[in-house]
């Protein structure tokens, strides 16, 4: 199963509408320009970005293109940690880039992978392919930072050999629209799959975590955690589909998504879906948007802590939940570092 | 040190405190007691400014610095402390960060220097094992999963670290084996101090063979209706709150 979209920047033909269904609540069509000016090349910006204190590899595509020039790699991952970077300093124009990694059999790797924006009104579009091996490991951790007026859309693809994992944590600080699409092939076959994600939602921004699981093969294991909150006139959409096939027998698949709607104008649309088509599934689904304790805030406050701070530590503690369960000990103090001054901000 | 007067508090239409006068003096124990409803967990969150409590009129100061014109955490900064009856659990905020940022929050508040994390460490090690705690609970989510004898102690261990000038205790005794009671009271005790006034409010009179009042005040219907020395309070245990109720009516 493959994202059924392939977006092209140059054909508006390709952008979906509010008509596609799974485009219902992130009308790209409407937030993006028509005629969108391929965006100039840009000087390589220094080695590093959020993820600088973890060691490894990095590609980094600027302005969607690679230190060759290339709008597209292949990567071959054999352990160790990679950082990929797709760094934007443009105004209203738009790049879009294709990314093909491979984990080696039994590898296991971490992939550190940042969407850094500067400049304003840009259009960014990546589509990534993953293929796991037998026995691969690989922990993806996506940070989405990008200015207010960006539009931007990464959308990967996962198919994973029978014994591999797939742990995934997304952090969305959402733009003028900004999706983030996941779509796991999933062999069941001792293959485990974790999908997460948090967003962090203030002004006029939107974020959109949708994701599609797809069991195909008996004894697979999903499990799925995203918290998120959205304040001021911020809008969020959470979509997250699991579909277990005829013959996915034995097939243990949970998501949750919890969110704090913390204004009168913001607004979250979440849309959890089982689909079971097989026999002796263990599958569960469960989702509650609600707001901030009133009676915990208070007591925080009574204390001495200023609102806008006893607001922070709630929240914190809220998503923490989802960032405690990255495994890569550094990479996981970046997140929470960066999701702590995100959420100061934000309250 | 603490002073109300007139004071009117309203939640939502209806009028809790009707008229509240009360002065304790800095040094001085204050127990205040009566029947159920007759307004003293209205009378100790609006000390403490929690919100959807109305004052509709009257005034209360601490050291002539009007409270009730300042946020919550102002009030803490200027050194009231409210224990809750019921203590909140607050999942995924550790207990000691919990403190260490409530610490710090203050210091800031009153333009002091933030505690360092040895100073401060090296204070809640000591001051947790004075009330028989273990540290590791501390590492925990705060009130997470602790008894109610526990998050009393919490209540006790946070009021040690904040040293507030105004201790408002709300039915502390509330779901307390006498063990516990015993621990928490020697815990209040030890913070009595000729610079630190507090304020019991309590039901019953057991708390008080423990945290010995200098004075008692029967709050009844919104307002103080009678006060004497802690002899009143053993008087109330006695004969029941309905015939001093009905003589000062």
């Amino acid at each position: 199963m493959n994202s059924a979209l392939k977006l092209d920047l140059r054909d508006v033909s390709t952008f979906p509408t509010r008509r596609d269904e799974a485009w219902r609540y992130s009308d790209f069509r409407r937030a993006a320009p028509a005629n969108i000016e391929v965006a100039p090349p840009m000087a390589s910006p220094e080695p590093g970005g959020p993820f600088a204190g973890v060691n490894g590899d990095e590609l980094t595509f600027a302005n969607g293109r690679t230190a060759k020039g290339q709008a597209h790699a292949e990567l071959l991952l054999e352990g160790g940690v990679q950082r990929l970077r797709f760094v934007t300093d443009a105004n209203g124009a738009g790049w879009q880039a294709e990314v093909a990694v491979r984990v080696a059999a039994g590898a296991h790797v971490t992939l550190l992978e940042t969407y850094e924006g500067d400049g304003g009104g840009y259009v960014a579009s990546v589509h990534l392919s993953f293929g796991l091996e037998a026995g691969a490991i690989l922990e993806r951790i996506v940070l989405l930072a990008e200015p207010a007026d960006a539009v931007s859309v990464s959308i990967a693809d996962v198919a994973l050999a029978p014994g591999a994992s797939f742990a995934q944590t997304v952090v969305a600080t959402g733009a003028k629209l900004q999706r983030h699409e996941t779509t796991v092939l999933h062999p069941g076959q001792g293959a485990d799959l974790r999908m997460d994600g948090v967003y962090l939602l203030g002004d006029v921004r939107h974020a959109d975590l949708t994701t599609v699981v797809a069991h195909a093969g008996p004894g697979g294991k999903t499990s799925q955690l995203t918290k998120g909150l959205a304040t001021d006139s911020a809008r969020a959409v959470f979509q997250g589909r699991i579909v277990v096939e005829r013959g996915a027998d034995q097939t243990d698949a949970r998501m949750r998504h919890d969110a704090l709607l913390l204004s009168d104008r913001a607004e979250i649309d979440a849309k959890p879906e089982l689909q079971i088509n097989a026999d002796n599934v263990s599958c569960a689904h469960g989702n509650t948007v609600g707001a901030l304790d009133a009676a915990a805030l208070f007591y925080i406050q009574s204390r001495g802590v200023p609102e806008a701070e006893a607001k922070a530590l709630l929240t914190q503690a809220f998503v923490g939940e989802v960032l405690e369960r990255i495994e890569h000990e550094g990479a996981r103090e970046i997140v929470q570092a960066f999701v702590a001054e995100r959420l100061g901000a934000l309250m | 040190m603490l002073s109300i007067h007139n004071l009117h508090v309203a939640i939502g239409e209806t009028e809790i405190l009707k008229g509240l006068s009360l002065d304790v003096p800095a040094g001085e124990v204050h127990a205040v007691m009566g029947p159920n409803g007759a307004g003293k967990s209205t009378l100790s969150y609006t000390l403490a400014g929690r919100p959807g409590y109305e004052v509709t009129s009257g005034t209360a100061t601490l050291d002539g610095e009007d409270l009730l014109a300042l946020a919550p955490a102002a009030r803490a900064a200027k050194g009231v402390f409210l224990s809750f009856q019921y203590p909140l659990e607050i999942p995924g905020v550790p207990a000691i960060t919990f403190l260490r940022t409530a610490v710090n929050a203050q210091r800031k508040a009153r333009g002091e220097p933030e505690m360092g994390a040895p100073e401060f460490l090296k204070t809640v090690r000591a001051k947790a094992a004075e009330l028989k705690m273990d540290f590791d609970m501390l590492r925990r989510g705060l009130n997470v999963g602790f008894s109610g004898g526990e998050k009393k102690r919490m209540e006790i261990l946070q009021m040690a670290m904040l040293a507030p000038r105004l201790l408002i205790l709300d039915e502390t005794d509330s779901g307390l084996d006498i063990d516990a009671l015993r621990i928490v009271a020697e815990g209040v005790n030890a913070m009595r101090s000729p610079q630190r006034s507090m304020l019991v409010i309590t039901h019953y009179q057991r708390l008080l063979d423990y945290i010995i009042p200098d004075r008692v005040h029967v709050l009844a219907g919104g307002r103080i209706v009678a006060s004497g020395d802690a002899d009143l309070a053993r008087q109330l245990e006695r004969e029941g709150y309905d015939r001093i109720v009905a003589e000062a009516a």
